[in-house]
């Protein structure tokens, strides 16, 4: 089998260098009862040409995104990656590679750890940040879990513009681990009155900017608020391109900022795996969760990186760590960072720039057709889409013609009254052909 | 008092001049960092300037420039490269971490990732344009019920860690939704269990109440009869178990468990060690997560990502959180909202680590029923030859018996040689390996525990245990000096862990002017 | 004369007057390695005897510190905040942690003097 070197010689040798004469004697602790007798119901070993065959079969089931005009975001955001950082990231150094807990020999990693973790601090406008967490939405629940730690409170209180599974997430835990939420009502137009939820027992206050409904929003009196009562504020963001357009965590007085950073780097991959960005204060460092990629020096007095401040984590700390997160998402924090480092700063403006620039044409073309209602006075690269039709039997209908329009609010947020919108989002990757497609085929359904 | 701590200063700090101008070695290279070498008004990448258009922002534009510099293409492969050089990886030489199971990460699985119809595809588009997607999950479900002999699957959690809150909060759901919710608060940990477990139980308010391992590195089940009580919720087992050993144990601690009304949690970290060899659901295991980038191949990527999906019983399968995959007449159909069913809740924004599922699924298909088979008896058949090649020169805490799919060693044979578990595992990096899970489990002195996987061949392992047999040896006769002075040929020597940690430095900033 | 006692868990205290300065001893020091970080607990806080009322941490381990002596925490070491290094250097002396007013002398009498603690280390070699 083309994985595994040993032949049948070689497993005798072995045999009887261990001293046992059969292999069944090394699996003697196994209760005679449980032993199973053969093979499992399964097929057998296939050929690399016929589990290729298999596979596409089953890939060509789905439709690819690249393939059809798109519009769809809502936390996961189709970007066009430059080629190199495919390439990059397959390196076998990169790739097979462990987590670097022997830094001699990981500095490679350790550095690209240090780098991305400044790259992160300097988007959300923080002063430092972590090695990465499984996703935007585990941030966001860790950020919840990590702001209780700090103010020694319980109680949150989760905008209506929260992305709906992140908000899910976050009531899981809280309801877990014993822990109060106040969820405010879905609020499309960013017009909700947080201030008024918090009071002296709030713990952190979680507002997403630009959030679901794709309204950039204004945290600073939020902040305010906020620290007025002893609270934090976590400022939540789902794609990272938006930070280089609106304004930045830090700019609003943050404590914690989370996010997730998929947009850079990384493909959609129907959701995972993702990459968590989380940054914070300085002086909150202790209580932040995940790796810490830190600066010192080795026996010769080179600069070196090491993962630092471990005795946050589990496995020194067990019990009383900040967290149970051992793996983190390495490999999309890297691919994260090379992306990052191709565009700098100015690309990364510049491309911000066009994804807004694409949602402003696209929302000029698709407003010009009868009844349809854009909601957004303002927006980065989404926006709320109104029509008479139900959102979720015009995606279909959209489908069929071949685009794939947009999120019908209706399916993360059933009941919530808002059946006849939809998020559409536009990024660098659509073009005029696409926007002149999707009016089309808007108007045909209309009418 | 916590006696794990150990030397984290190397003994001089001595700066020596490079030899070469340039601080090379010729291909060892040194890199300096992306903010040194870049220019922050530079960008690699072309990005046409918009037409005019009116911005929509409104007041909420950001302010403050985003300082990071750029790099071109030529620029960018040069330092990733240079830096990947300074990485040890599985495609260079053999690691043998214990628990950690790095074994080979087959090519196919990332040509099959990277598939339009797998890589393109968003998680929130019509379930009827996802229905590829939808099939590797059901397919790498039953997969994996077939080869666990359980009930039902919870796919989302994005790492073992992640799954084992996710089992846990199922058997918290469960104990709730029978109304003990308050009596029972208490998990059973044995005091050799992965730092995770009692950080999971602790997350979702649970104490801890550890179990001494046996002088057999094993779980009595008399020990966990006398530390049940009607306050516990469920054990925390590892199968087979840090020390490398199969829990032979099993039925009786679990009939124990379920005879108390507790459920029983299987940590599935090591289930290489027993894939078509015995099944979990047998042995009345409840719920138990599975780490794909473990047994099922999927690149470690230098710290991440994993995936950590949950076999459960049907004792636990009702409360499995959110989404998951239905099969309806001929359609798959992804049930996304908890209410109206007994679901915990959502573990994560969308379905799970899709990306590494298609990459798991590759390796089952490559493998077959025999495949697995086969790769679970040769991780066990060659941690057992490198334990019966090492064990006259170390000493194993539990006598000379059996392993299964990795060898643990401890520290009694370094005694009187001055020399530290830390010091042998440094000097393994000049012999051109990564060294072995070092200091684990805790309570193993000076623990050393070795994991080779299926991956390796006869050669790799006769070349691995001369290395290993002759440090010993020189170790032994006091050739101290060499060994605390390691390593010298790696990239860096060793580094001052306390400055690190005493003055964090945790990202770069722009100097002062001068 | 201050007299110095120890607790199984390798906490010190050196009572003089009606108060009791509490640290880390020697060997518990070198057992954690160089300690980068030490957390006392805050001024004014009522300790009971067992209680965790300190963390002290080195590169690969945490440990929190119980208090040895039931008592008000009067003062703390803020140098050991800023300098942990001195815990490793001077247990005994200037890594001292905090500073107890003793509520109960009597708990003294559970706690082994000097030759006593030599003698429990030597068990635990």
């Amino acid at each position: 089998m083309r994985y595994l070197p040993l032949d049948a010689s070689e497993r005798g040798a072995m045999l009887s260098r261990i001293g046992v004469p059969n292999i069944e004697a090394l699996f003697a602790d196994i209760p005679a009862d449980n032993r199973i007798q053969g093979l499992l119901d399964m097929p057998l070993a296939k050929s690399e040409m016929a589990v290729e065959r298999a596979m596409t079969t089953i890939a060509n089931r789905s439709l690819a995104a690249g393939s059809v005009p798109f519009f769809l975001g809502s936390g996961a955001y189709r970007r066009h990656i430059p080629a190199t950082v495919d390439h990059l990231i397959q390196r076998s150094e990169f790739l097979t590679s462990y987590t670097p807990y022997q830094p001699e020999i990981a500095q490679g990693t350790l550095q690209v750890l240090f780098e991305f973790q400044t790259q992160v601090a300097a988007l959300t406008a923080m002063e430092v940040a972590n090695a990465s967490m499984y996703d935007g939405s585990t941030a966001c629940g860790e950020a919840m879990l990590m702001a209780h730690r700090l103010t020694r409170r319980n109680r949150s209180v989760i905008s209506g513009g929260l992305h709906p599974q992140y908000v899910d997430v976050c009531a899981t835990l809280a309801h877990m681990a014993g822990d109060k939420i106040v969820r405010l009502a879905p609020d499309l137009k960013a017009n909700e009155d947080i201030a008024a939820a918090i009071d002296n027992e709030t713990s952190c206050v979680i507002v997403q900017s630009p959030d679901f409904f794709g309204n950039p929003r204004d945290l600073t009196p939020i902040a305010a608020a906020a620290h007025a009562h002893g609270a934090l504020l976590i400022a939540v963001f789902t794609d990272p391109v938006a930070l280089a357009a609106v304004r930045s965590p830090g700019e609003m007085d943050a404590d914690i900022a989370v996010g997730e950073g998929q947009g850079l780097g990384n493909a959609l991959n129907f959701g995972g795996p993702y990459v968590g960005l989380f940054a914070t204060r300085a002086k909150n460092v202790r209580q932040m969760p995940g790796r810490l990629a830190g600066e010192t020096v080795d026996a010769e007095g080179r600069r070196s990186f090491v993962l630092t401040l471990s005795t946050r984590e589990q496995h020194i700390r067990r019990e009383k760590a900040t967290s149970n997160i051992c793996t983190n998402s390495g490999l999309c924090a890297l691919a994260f960072s090379i992306h990052l480092t191709l565009l700098g700063g100015v690309g990364l403006e510049r491309l911000a720039k066009v994804n807004h620039a694409n949602a402003v044409q696209l929302a000029e073309r698709l407003s010009a057709i009868p009844s349809v209602e854009i909601v957004n006075p303002h927006f980065f690269n989404e926006f709320v889409v109104r029509t008479p039709r139900p959102a979720a039997e015009l995606i279909e209908a959209l489908a069929k013609r071949g685009v794939i329009g947009g999120l019908p609010v209706s399916r993360l947020l059933p009941g919530a009254g808002l059946d006849d919108c939809i998020i559409v989002a536009s990024t660098e990757t659509n073009t005029e052909d696409d926007r002149a497609a999707y009016a089309q085929a808007l108007g045909s359904c209309l009418q | 008092m916590n006696v794990q701590g150990r030397p984290t200063r190397p003994e001089t700090v001595a700066s020596s001049m490079g030899e070469t101008f340039t601080g090379n070695r010729g291909l060892d290279m040194e890199e300096a960092l992306i903010f040194e070498t870049g220019r922050f008004d530079a960008t690699g990448v072309d990005i046409d300037e918009p037409p005019s258009f009116h911005s929509k922002l409104g007041p909420h534009g950001r302010h403050s420039a985003i300082e990071l510099p750029g790099l071109t293409e030529p620029e960018a492969i040069r330092h990733y490269v240079r830096l990947s050089r300074n990485n040890y990886s599985i495609d260079a030489g053999l690691y043998p971490l214990g628990s950690c199971t790095m074994k080979h990460n087959p090519r196919l699985n990332e040509k099959m990732a990277r598939l339009p119809g797998f890589a393109d595809v968003h998680p929130l588009q019509p379930v009827s344009t996802a229905q590829g997607a939808l099939e590797v999950i059901e397919a790498l479900s039953n997969a994996l019920l077939t080869l666990t002999g359980m009930d039902a699957i919870a796919m989302s959690p994005k790492a073992g860690a992640h799954g084992e809150l996710c089992g846990m909060m199922a058997i918290k759901a469960a104990i709730e939704a029978r109304g003990e919710g308050e009596t029972r608060h208490m998990v059973l940990v044995p005091d050799s269990a992965h730092g995770t477990n009692p950080a999971t139980a602790a997350l979702i308010g649970y104490s801890v109440r550890s179990i001494p391992a046996g002088e057999d590195g094993i779980v009595g089940a008399e020990a966990v009869r006398s530390a049940l009580a009607p306050d516990v919720a469920a054990i925390m087992l590892t199968n087979p178990n840090t020390c490398g050993l199969f829990e032979r144990e099993i039925i009786g601690i679990a009939d124990a468990i379920h005879e108390a009304g507790a459920y029983f949690y299987c940590d599935g970290a090591n289930f290489n060690a027993i894939v078509g060899k015995t099944r979990p659901g047998d042995l009345g295991v409840d719920a138990m997560h599975i780490n794909l980038h473990k047994t099922f191949s999927t690149p470690h990527g230098g710290g991440g990502p994993g995936a950590g999906p949950v076999v459960l019983s049907s004792r636990l399968a009702a409360y499995a959180p959110v989404p998951f995959v239905v099969r309806e007449g001929g359609a798959l159909r992804l049930i996304e909202h908890a209410d109206g069913c007994e679901s915990f809740g959502r573990m994560c924004a969308f379905h799970g680590q899709m990306g590494m599922f298609v990459r798991a699924l590759t390796f089952i298909l490559s493998h077959g029923a025999d495949g697995l088979r086969q790769a679970s008896e040769d991780a066990v058949l060659s941690a057992n030859y490198i334990r019966a090649s090492l064990n006259d020169v170390m000493s194993a805490p539990f006598g000379d018996r059996p392993c299964m799919h990795e060898a643990l060693f401890d520290d009694r044979w370094l005694k009187d040689t001055g020399l530290t578990t830390l010091d042998f595992a440094k000097a393994m990096i000049d012999e051109g390996y990564h060294p072995m899970t070092v200091y684990f489990p805790l309570i193993v002195h000076g623990a050393m525990l070795i994991e080779p996987t299926e991956s390796e061949s006869k050669a790799s392992l006769d070349l691995f245990i001369m290395a290993i047999r002759n440090l010993a040896i020189a170790a032994k006769a006091g050739e101290g000096r060499g060994f605390q002075a390691a390593p010298v040929h790696a990239p860096r020597r060793r580094l001052d862990e306390t400055r690190a940690a005493r003055q964090p430095v945790l990202r770069w900033t722009k100097p002062a002017p001068v | 004369m201050p007299e110095i006692r120890y607790s199984k868990d390798h906490e010190y205290i050196r009572v003089e007057g009606g108060e009791g300065l509490v640290g880390i001893s020697n060997y518990a020091q070198q057992q954690l390695g160089d300690v980068v970080f030490a957390e006392p607990p805050p001024v004014g806080k009522a300790l009971k005897k067992g209680d965790p009322a300190a963390v002290v941490e080195s590169v690969k381990a945490a440990s929190d510190v119980f208090a040895p002596a039931s008592g008000e925490v009067l003062a703390v070491n803020t140098e050991v905040e800023s300098t942990p290094g001195l815990i490793n250097e001077d247990a005994l002396g200037r890594g001292w942690l905090f500073r107890i007013k003793l509520a109960d002398a009597s708990e003294l009498s559970a706690l082994m003097d000097e030759a006593a603690y030599a003698d429990f280390l030597k068990t635990l070699a």
